[in-house]
């Protein structure tokens, strides 16, 4: 199925604030088995520079993810969700998070694209808090694998 | 004068992650992604994949360990790209998958800023192309 070209350049409203936990945090960072204190510790945090425990750096995904869903489950988009995998995905930081921080995510629409059978859409995700300090931008590909990818995967 | 550790052409210290469903299942609950292919068998074979799957978004979180841990700061690292080329398979077989991880300093990109590669493997396979980060020197 063809997605709309229209959608190039489109612009989601902000999410509602997700306010970053330091026990989130702590969880994200066991589920991964990153065993450093810089993550649970404040003073460790400290030693480093850091007014408080930080987040590891693929943790902004917690936010960017749902806040892309908005455009994978939009319907006018035509995309098919069920057939989506993800291609690539980049991670530019201007700080760590930290706990306290209340992000609100824009998600563009960066490029449609259809290639050998798959749709492919590119989103950037700028993470901001609610005062309207950049923290962090996900970038992602996304792809709607074609009919005939089924068996490659 | 000390030996610098962001010189081109330093090797990071390379890595080994066994991954479990057990992970994945963490994983999912940690991070809010619950797609069944990263837990379902059924599910997984259904819609054509060889079995369970591992998040790419694990997948490349584990890889990056090997940054933090060798950088020291994992705030340091300014940017993170991976492409997801091969899926990591994850079977329930009391052992699961290995993930195998080096990665190298190959630019100076200015004065505070390193690009480190890496390469990450699996059955053999190369799972993540062209996984690639900017790291700020400390």
């Amino acid at each position: 199925m063809a997605m709309d070209q229209s959608f190039v350049g489109r612009t989601y409203p902000p999410t509602a604030a997700y306010e970053v936990g330091r026990e989130k945090i702590r969880e994200f960072a066991d589920a991964i088995g990153d065993a450093h204190p810089v993550y649970r510790d404040p003073e460790a945090a400290k030693a480093l520079g850091y007014p408080d425990v930080i987040a590891p750096p693929t943790f902004p995904i917690v936010i960017s993810m749902p806040a892309a869903d908005q455009v994978v489950y939009d319907p006018a988009l035509g995309l098919d969700w069920t057939r989506v995998v993800h291609g690539d995905q980049r991670f530019t930081h201007e700080r760590p998070m930290r706990p306290g921080d209340r992000v609100r995510a824009v998600v563009v629409v960066e490029s449609i694209k259809s290639f050998a059978g798959n749709d492919m859409i590119t989103l950037v995700t700028e993470m901001s808090t609610e005062e309207g300090e950049l923290i962090s931008t996900a970038r992602a590909l996304l792809v709607a694998r074609g009919e005939n990818e089924a068996e490659e995967r | 004068m000390a030996e610098d550790r962001f010189a081109v052409g330093t090797a990071l210290p390379a890595a080994s992650f066994p991954i479990t469903r057990k992970d994945l299942v963490r994983y999912a609950g940690a991070s809010g992604d619950f797609n069944d292919i990263h837990w379902n068998g059924r599910f997984a074979v259904d819609v054509g994949l060889p079995d369970v799957i591992a998040h790419g978004m694990y997948t490349m979180a584990v890889a990056g360990r090997v940054l933090t841990e060798w950088v020291g700061d994992p705030g340091a690292v300014e940017e993170y790209f991976v492409r997801f080329s091969k899926p990591v398979v994850v079977p329930d077989d009391g052992v699961g998958a290995l993930l195998e991880v080096t990665g190298k300093v190959v630019k100076e990109l200015d004065e505070r800023r390193v690009q480190v590669d890496l390469t990450v493997a699996s059955a053999g396979q190369k799972v993540l192309g062209k996984a690639s980060a900017v790291v700020r020197r400390s």
